[in-house]
């Protein structure tokens, strides 16, 4: 692995947009991941070309049934039946990404000086599928709090996603699980470009998961807020900037990558599929849920900035659009601002296919459309059928994909409750 | 329960606990850590399940009594003789 160099340059040409080192230079070399309609990328991307929806009927506890993005990925893989036991939903599904990714990356693994990997995890929430079980179980016990497990706390400690992976994977470097709400994708892809340009690691395993199905309190408060997706066809239910839509289904999965500094993957001859060229998060100081165009446009006008490029050098733009009524409005009047002049640039969105991955969303979201690099398709956003002209936007890619031919650059949105907003862009790596 | 039963209920614990694990060969004079991958946690796991099912609380000082199945069904028994199988 390379020396570490100047911090302080480094940081000064981030800032100011000034074209970096290329120590600087961040390349995601490996992709993992498990999604409602796909557990790898090639699997996940031909059905997201084809509108294959991940979205089913789902049984919750108290709730009965719901909709929901629901993975059938092997979890013992990487994992024996005791860890699973013994872990967390949201750790499984960071455990199968993380070894993914670095299988993908064709990395010499067990010659890789694991104190110099880094595990950086964005989550939504965590801690309530655990706490929920625990408490139906004493339940069962006249809330006997001594039948309480000993198993809890490690649960639900918030480390728990990115430390399951270190546990599994003899990773002795730093580990964060970052709460970021539903900016938390971007929010461990950020966290991974700065650390490897800070050179705190060599090696960065990064991304977002979400096990977030797995609790009834967020399909009930997502009930209780209006907000919540129901359709007699669950295919059919999460419909981002249709009138017709009538809230968020919520999902499960995971989207985690390998990224090093571009020297080191040059050296080791790895596949490069895209280069972290711009990034950015910000907050809207305004309300608990309602998100602010005014901020989002805002944080991809900043990511733009740091990446050197204008609106109409990005070819697509990944929106976060969650089916929810103002979310849907507000991103379209952020995106119709930035790139409303942007003839070439066509925007799409996953959730329409397997729902919203809370934390794992954003990654999910972006690795869709890195093979858009090599093939030149955008796909689409589907159940569209009838659209909101609140949320009209200009080359919104409706109901089939689309070929626009060579594709550079993709931005992708990430927003949260709380006023949290996240965009990364990435390029296609050029030398 | 007799001695067998009460052997036969720590084997379907243990099988809970320790899923990966062939159970079949298993020597009661030997402790359990010498046979299967068993740490704390998952010894504070037998303590539990005992708890939920027979609603016995195993004082942690009497915790090295449990270390084999020997031990264990001869620390069992005459606090669950009286206790029916599947209670």
């Amino acid at each position: 692995m390379v020396a570490v160099e100047s911090q302080s340059i480094a940081f000064g040409r981030l800032r100011w947009g000034v074209p970096l080192s290329d120590l600087d230079r961040i390349v995601i070399t490996g992709v993992g991941l498990t999604a409602p309609n796909g557990n790898s990328l090639p699997e996940y991307r031909q059905n997201l070309l084809v509108a294959k929806s991940g979205v089913v009927n789902y049984e919750t506890r108290y709730m009965g049934p719901v909709l929901a993005g629901v993975c059938n990925f092997d979890e013992l893989r990487y994992q024996k039946k005791k860890d699973l036991r013994r872990g967390t939903r949201a750790g499984s599904i960071a455990v199968y990404c993380a070894n993914e990714a670095v299988k993908d990356s064709g990395i010499d693994w067990p010659n890789v000086a694991r104190e110099n990997v880094g595990v950086y995890i964005g989550i939504t929430e965590h801690g309530n599928v655990e706490t929920e079980n625990e408490i139906y179980e004493i339940s069962k016990f006249e809330y006997d709090t001594k039948v309480w497990s000993h198993h809890h706390n490690p649960r639900t400690v918030a480390n728990n996603a990115a430390g399951e992976v270190t546990l599994n994977m003899g990773i002795t470097g730093p580990h964060l699980t970052l709460g970021a709400a539903c900016a938390a994708g971007n929010a461990g892809f950020i966290q991974a470009v700065q650390m490897l340009r800070l050179k705190e690691v060599d090696l960065a395993i990064a991304g977002g998961v979400s096990e977030s199905i797995h609790t009834f309190g967020i399909f009930a408060s997502f009930a209780a807020q209006g907000a919540l997706a129901t359709h007699e066809d669950p295919t059919k239910a999460c419909r981002p900037f249709d009138k017709n839509r009538n809230g968020i289904v919520v999902a499960e999965g995971g989207g985690i990558c390998t990224l090093e500094r571009l020297p080191d993957a040059l050296k080791r001859g790895a596949k490069i599929y895209a280069e972290v060229i711009g990034y950015a998060m910000n907050s809207d100081a305004k309300d608990f849920v309602l998100p602010d165009s005014n901020r989002q446009a805002e944080c991809i006008y900043l990511a733009m900035k740091r990446a050197g490029i204008s609106p109409e050098d990005v070819d697509i733009v990944s929106s976060h659009a969650t089916a929810t009524e103002q979310g849907d409005i507000e991103e379209a009047a952020a995106l119709r601002r930035v790139f409303g002049n942007s003839p070439k640039t066509f925007i799409n969105n996953t959730k329409s296919f397997i729902g919203h991955a809370m934390g794992a969303a954003g990654a999910l979201e972006l690795l869709g459309n890195v093979p858009s690099f090599d093939d030149g398709i955008v796909h689409a956003t589907i159940n569209l059928d009838d659209l909101d002209p609140r949320c009209a936007l200009p080359n919104l890619v409706i109901n089939q994909p689309r070929e626009i031919g060579p594709v550079k650059c993709i931005l992708n949105n990430s927003f949260g409750m709380l006023g949290i907003n996240s965009v990364v862009i990435i390029r296609k790596f050029q030398g | 329960m007799t001695s067998d039963q009460i052997r036969q209920v720590i084997l379907d614990i243990l099988g809970r606990i320790a899923p990966d694990e062939d159970l079949t060969d298993l020597d009661d004079a030997r402790p359990f850590r010498e046979q299967m991958e068993l740490d704390s946690m998952d010894f504070l796991d037998i303590v539990m399940e005992l708890r939920k099912m027979y609603r016995i609380q195993i004082p942690e000082e009497d915790y090295p009594n449990l270390n084999t199945m020997g031990g264990t069904v001869e620390y069992l028994l005459p606090r669950l003789k009286d206790v029916p199988v599947g209670a």
